[in-house]
């Protein structure tokens, strides 16, 4: 378990990065940290491995204060991963994987031995092993740094925005190969991010801060979502608009989902319709077509997090005048949706719509 | 020209205490002695700046001004002044020439350490290797090449000015320049002339080599990975 006490933090030149910040992050499971820039999430990350001191209050590691441990001896016990993989340049991909180890006087075929098991875990091919960090790809590059930080089997492993440099789609293939790794390995986990889908999708633990590390929530990602415990949590997760504004819209017999931008963010799965709903958001750009929403979700970009069905009498509905309420064809050339519009249609009203091409 | 020619290529001149042989190799001696004692002293000061970004302006503006001083009458000062400087001439000499040799080793050390991605040392740092092992397992071979090159100017200052050394009485190539002075043996000076220069060239190609081979294969991947942009080496002088 790791324990903030009272944490304060002053930079030389006078910015207070984090103001009196108290929050018990639990063993064996992933805390993320999540906040735009200046909200002091990677000033505390880096508390916990002492390469930030605090000006005030304690940072305990299963109770034992982390001040009172030597820097160095501290940081090879956390596995730490960070943007830019932050690989050595002039090391193989091995010998970046088997540095502390090395430092920690693992005999080396034992070292080598382990970093091999490493790139496995991480879905690395072992003909990699050779290769220098600039020979591989940016998504390649961060895998060896997970490795790396995994390296010495800690109970700890800090990430810094380790997706936050590669594109969209390798994100995603690390984002799930991290929840793979942590199902079999069960690290007590520190993430940050200033990607609230991220924190939503890896996070068993969210803490949303506002500049100055204050805590502007702190709980599951479901409780988050349910229940923001002010407007600017609402509106950093996003919750009365885009892609988390979810509501139903009846066409055809099909229940369909509509995002707050107007677009279909899936259709409402029979087997799924009459029990919890789970919903997920649709990709950005093009419409999804039908989308059984269930098990098979997760195989599709962007379904990553719950979002919020708004329930018919209160959703945020869609303007049955605009040209969207017809054909949903014809969103792409308007895809105008007035959600703060005082009619707000019943999601009864989308009934009349002669013709919805689903699979456009 | 051929006058100086014919005279590197009389037998006579490639023998006995005073050939050329003998006279290279006292070069030699005092250019290596130089670099070797520059070296420390600037690779120590400039590792240290560039792993600590500290004191750069008092060291560098120190060692630039040291090396305003005209060699010559730097040489003829210490040579007179100290009780030693005219029987061991070789302290005076050496003195000289370390001043002049020093700040280019010192701003290709700092330089080559600087260089180095600050993410690369952060996270050596956070995993947990010591600041003397992020200064030689991470700056130091990094920086290499960026060394390499200040010492390969450093050699072509010295070995072009080491010639001074025969100003006060000591050996070198610079023996044939200021022995043909008094003489006007105008082939001979420019014999002397064109042995200085040959052996430049020489050492030049050999730091050359060795600055190439000591350059990281990690990081030689990585230029030719980007071999559109242009490379970031910096001259070191």
């Amino acid at each position: 378990m790791i324990e903030f006490d009272g944490i304060s933090k002053r930079f030389p030149d006078g910015t207070l990065a984090v103001d009196n910040f108290s929050l018990r992050l639990p063993s064996r499971e992933i805390t993320v940290f999540v906040g735009s820039s200046g909200s002091g999430k990677t000033t505390l990350l880096r508390m916990i491995n002492r390469m930030v001191e605090p000006t005030s209050g304690r940072i305990l590691i299963d109770d034992e204060d982390v001040a009172s441990l030597n820097p160095v001896t501290l940081r090879r016990r956390i596995g730490y991963v960070m943007q830019n993989s932050g690989l050595l340049p002039h090391r193989t991909v091995l010998q970046n994987i088997a540095t502390v180890p090395l430092l920690n006087r693992v005999p080396k075929a034992e070292a080598v031995a382990r970093a091999h098991e490493l790139m496995e875990t991480v879905g690395l091919d072992s003909a990699l092993a050779k290769r220098y960090p600039a020979e591989l790809s940016g998504g390649q590059q961060q895998r060896v740094g997970v490795a790396r930080g995994l390296a010495v089997n800690p109970n700890i492993l800090l990430m810094d925005e380790p997706f936050g440099a590669v594109d969209p789609i390798v994100r995603r293939e690390l984002q799930e190969e991290l929840l793979r790794i942590q199902r079999e390995l069960a690290k007590t986990i520190v993430f940050v991010t200033h990607d609230i889908d991220e924190a939503f999708l890896l996070g068993d633990h969210v803490t949303i801060l506002s500049r100055g590390g204050h805590v502007a929530q702190h709980g599951s990602p479901d409780e988050i979502l349910s229940n923001p415990a002010s407007e600017f949590v609402a509106d950093f997760i996003g919750a009365d608009r885009g892609r988390r504004a979810l509501t139903l819209r009846q066409s055809e017999g099909r229940t369909l989902v509509v995002d707050g931008t107007g677009r279909i963010a899936g259709v409402l799965g029979a087997e799924t319709a009459t029990g919890p709903v789970s919903v997920g958001a649709g990709g950005r750009d093009e419409h999804l077509g039908e989308i059984t929403l269930g098990t098979e979700a997760a195989d599709l970009p962007g379904l990553d997090t719950p979002g919020e069905l708004g329930s018919s009498s209160e959703a945020p509905g869609v303007d049955t005048t605009s040209p969207n309420s017809g054909e949903l064809g014809s969103e792409n050339e308007a895809p105008e949706v007035d959600t703060t519009s005082p009619n707000s249609g019943e999601l009864g009203s989308e009934n009349e719509a002669p013709e919805v091409d689903t699979t456009r | 020209m051929l006058d100086g020619l014919n005279w590197l290529l009389d037998p006579a001149h490639w023998t006995g205490s005073r050939g050329i042989p003998t006279r290279l190799l006292e070069h030699l001696a005092i250019t290596g002695m130089t670099l070797l004692i520059a070296g420390v002293i600037a690779l120590a000061a400039g590792l240290a700046i560039g792993h600590t970004r500290r004191g750069r302006g008092l060291v560098v503006g120190l060692s630039g001004a040291l090396r305003a001083m005209p060699t010559l009458g730097l040489l003829v000062f210490i040579a007179v002044q100290f009780g030693f400087g005219v029987r061991l001439a070789i302290i005076p000499t050496l003195i000289v020439l370390v001043v002049l040799a020093i700040p280019p080793i010192l701003a290709g050390a700092y330089a080559g350490v600087e260089s180095v991605d600050p993410a690369t040392v952060d996270a050596s740092r956070a995993l947990g290797l010591t600041e003397w092992q992020i200064l030689w397992r991470v700056e130091f071979p990094l920086a290499l090449p960026l060394i390499v090159g200040g010492l390969r100017s450093a050699m072509l200052q010295v070995v072009a000015t080491a010639t001074v050394a025969a100003y006060i009485s000591l050996g070198g190539l610079g023996r044939f320049l200021f022995d043909a002075l008094p003489l006007r043996d105008y082939p001979q000076m420019l014999a002397g002339a064109l042995l200085v220069a040959a052996l430049a060239l020489i050492l030049d190609l050999l730091f050359l080599l060795v600055g190439k081979a000591v350059l990281p294969t990690g990081v030689r991947a990585a230029r030719g990975n980007r071999r559109s942009k242009t490379p970031t080496e910096r001259t070191a002088a």
